[in-house]
């Protein structure tokens, strides 16, 4: 009898993603059904979608979800975890959820060193309004909101999440990826998993950012969105970890 | 239970943790700050009890939110301005049917305003607050004991209609300190199939206030409709003092109601016969109740601390049935019972 190696992950529903062709959201779903199936936690886990593109991400995940409003996933993340402390809890946000309208929430969750997992997907722009400038948008991008291009002097400068939580000592771990290819795909499963591991060991804040392509927003073919990520999103926002203390955290753990 | 001297603000947290509130989160501001600090030293001491200090009133409305999910017994508080940067998370809560309770001690506005006591915030109370086609049952305690009371009401009605439910009182009624009894909490009734646990075994399952399509999202809004028209026909609560007699009535509610009475008593020692009309829910609003009234009375005077919001209500509910003035004092100002006896009496006798 043939041996099933791939089919679809339990912790997704059957529905077919409305996301649109060559965007980042369907893999990254995919992924974190996939941890969740290999983990064997989707009866314990809770997620938050946010406002964005991904406020649909319950018709798409089987287990239990909230929508948060825009931004303050992280603070009811918070709440939920803080009640029910062996749930798996994570919040799944975008650039404009997590380092603009809720950058308070997300920093703060952070600090508290919130045992929960943030999933956030940056892919430089406001998808799901149409194009506008994103917190994360690079230097000289084109948007509807910066038709010439981001002017720093005009706009400011794109916010690097990872530089900026990883110092908090409430931080425990966070790592950068994106979807760009098969191996770039494996290496961001191995983070997803990596987070919630941390999570279900009560290490703190887990935080993995993945550099997501947007075809349709940044007027692409999705071959060449994948191809501006590695070229030139990812000089801006370099891959690679930026903090794991969770050999440390679990040392100081056993030792309590 | 024998009775204690308490401030208004502790009474509310110690009725609260009593009734089993066991996730508070909430933000420093000036007149409340006791309720925040109440819940701070007691909730470590109540097993499964959760304190967070958060970031903003906007993070710690979603706290809660997300607390009440998962199935605890939530509360925030906070006073006039951050009032205002919760009402996106009430008008989420109203649309999620989360339960939960804000109690806003009131003080002077607009913008920052002051920290006087006031009540400039009814509109905002009673009209739902946030954006969209919703409403929060509102209750204005008038002494402490009412506070311990209603407090304790509210976690059942919020649950029992699972909707946000606010309690309004100003910088006064936090400050204030009276001798209160607790009452015994009623056990809690609130289906498990509300609560967001985890899935198990069984079916996952989303609680979600956007709605993309037009008529679900109308029939979301009629399904709230029905329910606030159950809320309105079952939770209607107010005082009458002394209206047997009355020649006149004051409509007050709240710290001004407690004036009224006092300036009341002055009247009615000097032969005027006036009576008080006293909301306990301001939204329900008594609106047929007061109306009832002018049938044997025909001359009312609105007091708040405010320039006349509560106003719009007692017209909708007498205007056409009898005459209706008003006194206000807004911006953190409190009158005393004389001075507002002054006023009622000047008013007494006119028959316009």
């Amino acid at each position: 009898m043939a041996k099933k190696v791939f089919g679809r992950p339990k912790s997704l529903k059957e529905n077919i993603f409305h996301y649109c062709p060559g965007c980042g959201h369907s893999i990254a779903h995919r992924l974190i059904a996939e941890v969740i199936d290999e983990l064997g936690i989707r009866g314990i886990t809770i997620g938050v979608p946010p406002a964005g593109c991904a406020v649909l991400a319950y018709n798409y995940f089987d287990f239990d979800m909230i929508e948060a409003p825009h931004g303050r996933g992280p603070a009811m993340a918070t709440g939920i975890k803080r009640t029910l402390s062996d749930r798996v809890v994570f919040s799944y946000q975008g650039d404009g959820d997590l380092a603009a309208i809720g950058i308070a929430e997300s920093f703060h969750a952070a600090n508290r060193g919130e045992n929960i997992s943030v999933i956030f997907i940056n892919n430089a722009v406001y998808g799901m309004t149409g194009g506008q400038m994103a917190p994360t948008t690079m230097l000289e991008q084109k948007t509807t909101t910066t038709p010439a291009g981001r002017h720093k002097t005009l706009d400011g400068y794109p916010v690097k999440v990872c530089e900026l939580f990883s110092p908090l000592k409430g931080v425990t771990y966070v790592e950068r990826c994106t979807v760009t290819s098969p191996a770039n795909i494996n290496k961001t499963r191995k983070a997803i998993k990596k987070a919630f591991q941390c999570q279900l060991d009560s290490l703190g804040f887990s935080l993995v950012e993945i550099l997501s392509p947007c075809p349709t927003n940044w007027k692409m073919m999705p071959i060449d969105s994948c191809k501006w990520i590695d070229e030139v999103m990812s000089k801006e926002f370099p891959l690679g970890m930026f903090k794991d203390n969770i050999t440390q955290e679990k040392k100081i753990a056993e030792a309590v | 239970m024998n009775k204690v001297l308490m401030s208004g603000n502790n009474i509310i947290g110690e009725a609260a943790i009593r009734a089993g509130c066991r996730f508070y989160a909430g933000y420093p501001i000036t007149p409340q700050n006791e309720l925040t600090e109440y819940m701070a030293n007691h909730m470590r001491n109540t097993p499964d009890g959760v304190f967070i200090q958060s970031e903003s009133e906007i993070a710690a409305i979603n706290m809660i939110a997300g607390a009440s999910a998962a199935g605890a017994r939530v509360m925030t508080s906070s006073s006039s301005p951050g009032i205002s940067l919760k009402q996106e998370g009430i008008s989420s809560m109203a649309a999620c049917e989360l339960p939960g309770i804000i109690v806003n001690i009131m003080r002077g506005g607009p913008g920052l305003g002051n920290i006087r006591p006031s009540q400039g915030d009814y509109f905002q109370a009673t009209r739902g607050g946030g954006h969209g086609d919703y409403r929060t049952i509102v209750f204005a305690p008038a002494t402490c004991q009412e506070l311990a009371d209603l407090t304790m009401d509210a976690f059942d009605l919020a649950d029992k209609y699972r909707s946000p439910v606010m309690i309004l009182a100003d910088g006064m009624m936090g400050q204030m300190m009276e001798p209160v009894v607790f009452k015994k909490p009623k056990a809690r009734i609130y289906s498990e199939k509300f609560i967001l646990q985890g899935a198990g075994t069984g079916k996952s399952k989303f609680i979600r206030g956007l709605i993309l399509d037009a008529i679900d999202m109308e029939e979301h809004n009629w399904k709230l409709a029905r329910k606030y028209k159950i809320i309105a026909e079952n939770e209607i609560r107010y005082e009458e003092h002394q209206i047997e007699d009355a020649q006149m009535v004051i409509v007050a509610y709240g710290t001004a109601a407690r004036i009224a009475k006092g300036a009341i008593k002055r009247l009615r020692d000097n032969g005027l016969k006036v009576g008080l009309f006293r909301p306990i829910t301001l939204w329900p609003f008594p609106e047929l109740n007061l109306r009832a009234l002018s049938a044997k009375v025909k001359n009312f005077l609105v007091f708040e601390m405010s320039t006349g919001q509560m106003l719009d209500d007692v017209r909708l509910s007498l205007q056409g049935y009898a005459k209706i003035d008003f006194h206000g004092r807004p911006g953190g100002a409190v009158p005393t019972p004389s001075e507002l006896a002054n006023v009622i009496a000047r008013n007494y006798d006119k028959n316009d």
